[in-house]
């Protein structure tokens, strides 16, 4: 399982790190050739315009993976300070950032999108920071669960014992400990948000143009579907293909970590 | 007379009311003291209190009234660095050795930690003085290399004592350490636990449920019942002259390895005490004084160093005034 | 009545095959009280539930041999037949009671249940010999107790309701596996007189697993000595305590703590 998800996640950080370089054409490229079926000239066909899709789709892929991992990486930052705080300290702190985490949670991603880039401006920075808050509250939870059990383990208690100070305590002692959850929880939010990152691309709101990215690509398609039924079922394929990569290395990491026995 | 190397005074702990339970007094008023060098066993059944008293000793359990003194100086009042500065004078060896080792941490840099927080030994003398640890329990230096899943219960549990000697603590309290081992297991690591208690002159609290092994390591007894202690004297005097009723009945109930002591013992008919009968705190108690009135502690010594509650006495039952 | 010859058990564990009951052979004559002793892995309690068939929980087990219960083979019965068997005819009483009893039934329910499945009685016939049960096993105001979930019983209560359970349909073996290993000595020594008196009012055999040498002493007539998955040692109890012959049990005996002896210097 882990290796079939390696392989996938392989394809997808190729895409990442050398897009533009394995596309073969520059995905701005236009062309006569408006809405082909694939040809030797072009492997997926053309989009309305004439730019070739398979190039369109390996570099969009790059913008909107590096959106998710980027977005998910600061959430899983914001999420492992605060949960494994939050969760260590317990009491007033726990009470006090899970209400304020909460607050966040409640919004729907799309409302607060909506409101930061009114605000703000349709920034790509501000697409991922949007992203990056609106995860953080289930990051937080993520990491926050497996620390409030295992903070009562005897090796934890052990090492008070010793002397050895809180603040080493949570981060050798506890926090290696919940990092297995925390990988398998962190792969299925990737999943997640490549949904929401292309949802909101879709709705209008992620990098403009001329930045090709799938949610904008399926956009732009959707008028075209019976013409050149590719240009949607491309981005489509893609999507899911990225998704199923992460829900994938998730089951594969959790077989593998043995997640939840010591 | 030395100074007594721990004072335990009116020790109490007691747990806040939850989900309708009322508050319980885990720990009610417990007294006694640990000379230089000695051990005090510490017995008693499921929620005696006997494992909250070892753990609020330790200040690892937040302590509701009374005083720990720790040579000499009061532990109750110190602040969290204080406390953690204390903490090389007195360690902890758990119950469970497949849980209180960090699986993922080197046996080598277990043993460091302590040394590394109390910065005892300086950074190059580390390895060294892990070794020594290491021989001190009678395990080869060389093994520090690998991870606690590859050792036996036995193997971790000697591991874990060596963690709790590498700073050199006068005082360890030891929670059921053997409990979980097997029975030729348990033997060896009572003699380890003998041994270095006389070689390095250590002070043990040792909690445990079975009274034989605690015969063996014990200088003197505390029998803990409800939350107090009922009966404490020295090892010999308690185990073979009991006064308190709860104590008698915990030594007439341990399984003798000897078959027709055995058999006549479980063919004798057991009577089902009722400790808490005589609750009530008013009147005089079965020494025939009123503490309500005089405000005296309901403590009584019945021999030299040996002293019993008039507490949990059974309605009916008095001491046989010898 | 029950005779067991080359039994043997084994699992597979990441391809590996691990014998854990190595052939051994042992009798249990009508009435009569056996004891297995040995340390943990020594496949006592395997040995234990090879004789009810049960696997331990979560693996699978895969038995050799024979196990003869009044003449019948028991490894070669059906699963079905061997249910019939299970509880009526040879009864078990683990370790943690809490792991065994129902916890959504009432203590009533599961007697009753017992009762009627083999014993065919009504549910009417069933509570009436459910509350003389648990008077039996000495549980107060049995009427009442037994409409008590079993969380609402203390420890011992619990081992004396999984007790009632076992002896409720009159078994001819009664198989218990450190029955009070989980239990305080105080509540230890009150379930073993139990024991020792439902074994004589039911005329019961007892088969006792323990790794404790003063909970055997009392209970059992001859003794079998476990180590590694195979008996090294048996005999008559007394004549085993006093003088044990194989060096296993040797070193098992002298490392058994006594409660006589005093602190050495």
């Amino acid at each position: 399982m882990v290796f079939i998800g390696l392989a996938m996640l392989a394809v997808l950080l190729l895409i990442v790190v050398f897009g533009p370089s394995i596309a073969p054409y520059s995905p701005s490229k236009t062309s006569p050739n408006s809405l082909d079926g694939p040809s030797m000239m072009h492997w997926l066909g053309t989009d309305s315009i004439g730019r070739d899709l398979l190039s369109r789709l390996i570099v969009g892929g790059r913008g909107t993976l590096l959106i998710t991992f980027v977005a998910v990486a600061l959430a899983l930052a914001a999420g492992l300070v605060l949960g494994l705080t939050s969760g260590y300290m317990g009491g007033k702190v726990d009470l006090i950032v899970m209400r304020l985490l909460d607050v966040i949670f409640a919004f729907p991603v799309f409302l607060l999108a909506i409101a930061v880039v009114a605000a703000l401006g349709p920034t790509l920075r501000n697409l991922i920071l949007t992203i990056a808050i609106v995860y953080t509250p289930a990051m937080a939870r993520v990491v926050r669960g497996p620390v409030l059990s295992v903070k009562r383990w005897d090796h934890v208690e052990a090492a008070r014992s010793v002397g050895v100070g809180e603040f080493a305590i949570a981060i050798r002692h506890v926090l290696p400990m919940v990092i297995s959850p925390i990988l398998v929880q962190t792969s299925l939010i990737l999943a997640n948000t490549i949904f929401t990152v292309t949802a909101l691309s879709f709705l209008g709101l992620g990098p403009p143009p001329p930045d090709p990215n799938w949610g904008s690509m399926l956009a732009e398609a959707r008028q075209f579907m019976e013409l050149a039924p590719l240009t949607v079922i491309g981005p489509a394929v893609a999507i899911i293909f990225a998704s199923l990569t992460f829900i994938v290395l998730a089951n594969g990491l959790r077989e593998l970590l043995d997640v939840g026995s010591r | 007379m030395t100074t007594p190397l721990l004072q335990v005074r009116d020790l109490s702990v007691v747990f806040p009311p939850r989900r309708g339970r009322p508050p319980v007094k885990a720990v009610d008023r417990v007294s006694f003291d640990i000379e230089p060098g000695h051990t005090v066993g510490l017995v008693g059944e499921s929620g005696s209190g006997k494992t909250t008293t070892g753990r609020a000793i330790l200040q690892l359990q937040p302590i509701t009234g009374g005083s720990v003194s720790l040579l000499g100086r009061e532990l109750t009042g110190m602040s969290r660095s204080e406390v953690r500065a204390m903490r090389r004078h007195m360690q902890f060896v758990l119950q469970n050795p497949y849980s209180s080792l960090h699986p993922r941490m080197k046996v080598a840099d277990i043993l460091a930690e302590p040394l590394k927080v109390h910065r005892s030994v300086a950074k190059a003398e580390i390895p060294d003085r892990v070794a020594e640890l290491m021989r001190l329990v009678n395990m080869d230096p060389a093994v520090v290399k690998r991870y606690p899943h590859e050792f036996s219960g036995g193997q971790r549990q000697r591991i874990v004592i060596a963690r709790a000697l590498a700073v050199n603590p006068d005082f360890v309290v030891c929670d059921e350490p053997v409990s979980a081992l097997d029975v030729r297991t348990q033997a060896q690591i009572v003699e380890l636990l003998h041994d270095l208690q006389s070689k390095l002159k250590l002070s043990y609290l040792f909690i445990a449920h079975d009274l034989a092994i605690v015969r063996a390591v014990a200088h003197r007894v505390a029998v803990m019942y409800g939350g107090r202690i009922v009966e404490l004297g020295d090892a010999d005097d308690v185990y073979e002259n009991p006064v308190h009723p709860y104590t008698k009945n915990l030594l007439e109930a341990v399984p003798i390895p000897d078959p027709v002591r055995q058999r006549a013992k479980l063919a004798s008919a057991a009577p089902d005490p009722n400790f808490r009968g005589r609750d009530a705190e008013t009147g005089p108690c079965v020494f025939g004084e009123d503490h309500a009135h005089t405000g005296t502690p309901e403590w009584h010594e019945v021999g030299p160093g040996h002293g019993v509650s008039c507490r949990f006495w059974p309605p009916g039952v008095s001491p046989i005034r010898s | 009545m029950l005779e067991v010859r080359d039994l043997v058990a084994e699992f597979t564990r990441e391809g590996e095959i691990l014998r854990v009951v190595k052939s051994i052979g042992f009798d249990i004559a009508p009435g009569e009280a056996v004891g297995f002793v040995g340390e943990s892995g020594s496949g006592k309690s395997v040995t234990a539930r090879a004789v009810m068939r049960l696997a331990p929980e979560g693996s699978s087990i895969r038995w050799g041999g024979r196990i003869l219960f009044k003449g019948q083979d028991l490894l070669a019965l059906s699963e079905r037949e061997m249910t019939d068997v299970r509880g009526h005819r040879i009864a078990m009483v683990f370790q943690d009671p809490m792991a065994s009893l129902n916890p959504v039934m009432t203590v009533g329910q599961q007697i009753d249940d017992m009762l009627m499945r083999h014993m065919g009685m009504t549910r009417a016939q069933a509570r009436k010999r459910t509350v003389e049960l648990l008077g039996l096993v000495g549980i107060r105001d049995p009427e009442h107790r037994a409409d008590d979930y079993p969380h609402q019983f203390s420890g011992g209560m619990r081992q004396r309701v999984l007790i009632a359970i076992a002896v409720s349909c009159q078994p001819d073996l009664l198989i218990a596996d450190e029955p009070t290993t989980a239990l305080d000595v105080t509540v230890q020594a009150q379930i073993l007189r139990l024991l020792m008196r439902l074994r004589r009012e039911l005329g019961m055999a007892l088969m006792l697993i323990t790794h404790d040498f003063g909970v055997i002493a009392g209970m059992v007539e001859r003794v079998y000595v476990m180590n590694n998955g195979e008996i090294v040692e048996s005999g008559e109890i007394d004549a085993l305590f006093a003088a044990p012959k194989h060096p296993y049990t040797q070193a098992l005996l002298a490392a058994v703590p006594r409660i006589e002896t005093k602190r050495s210097a």
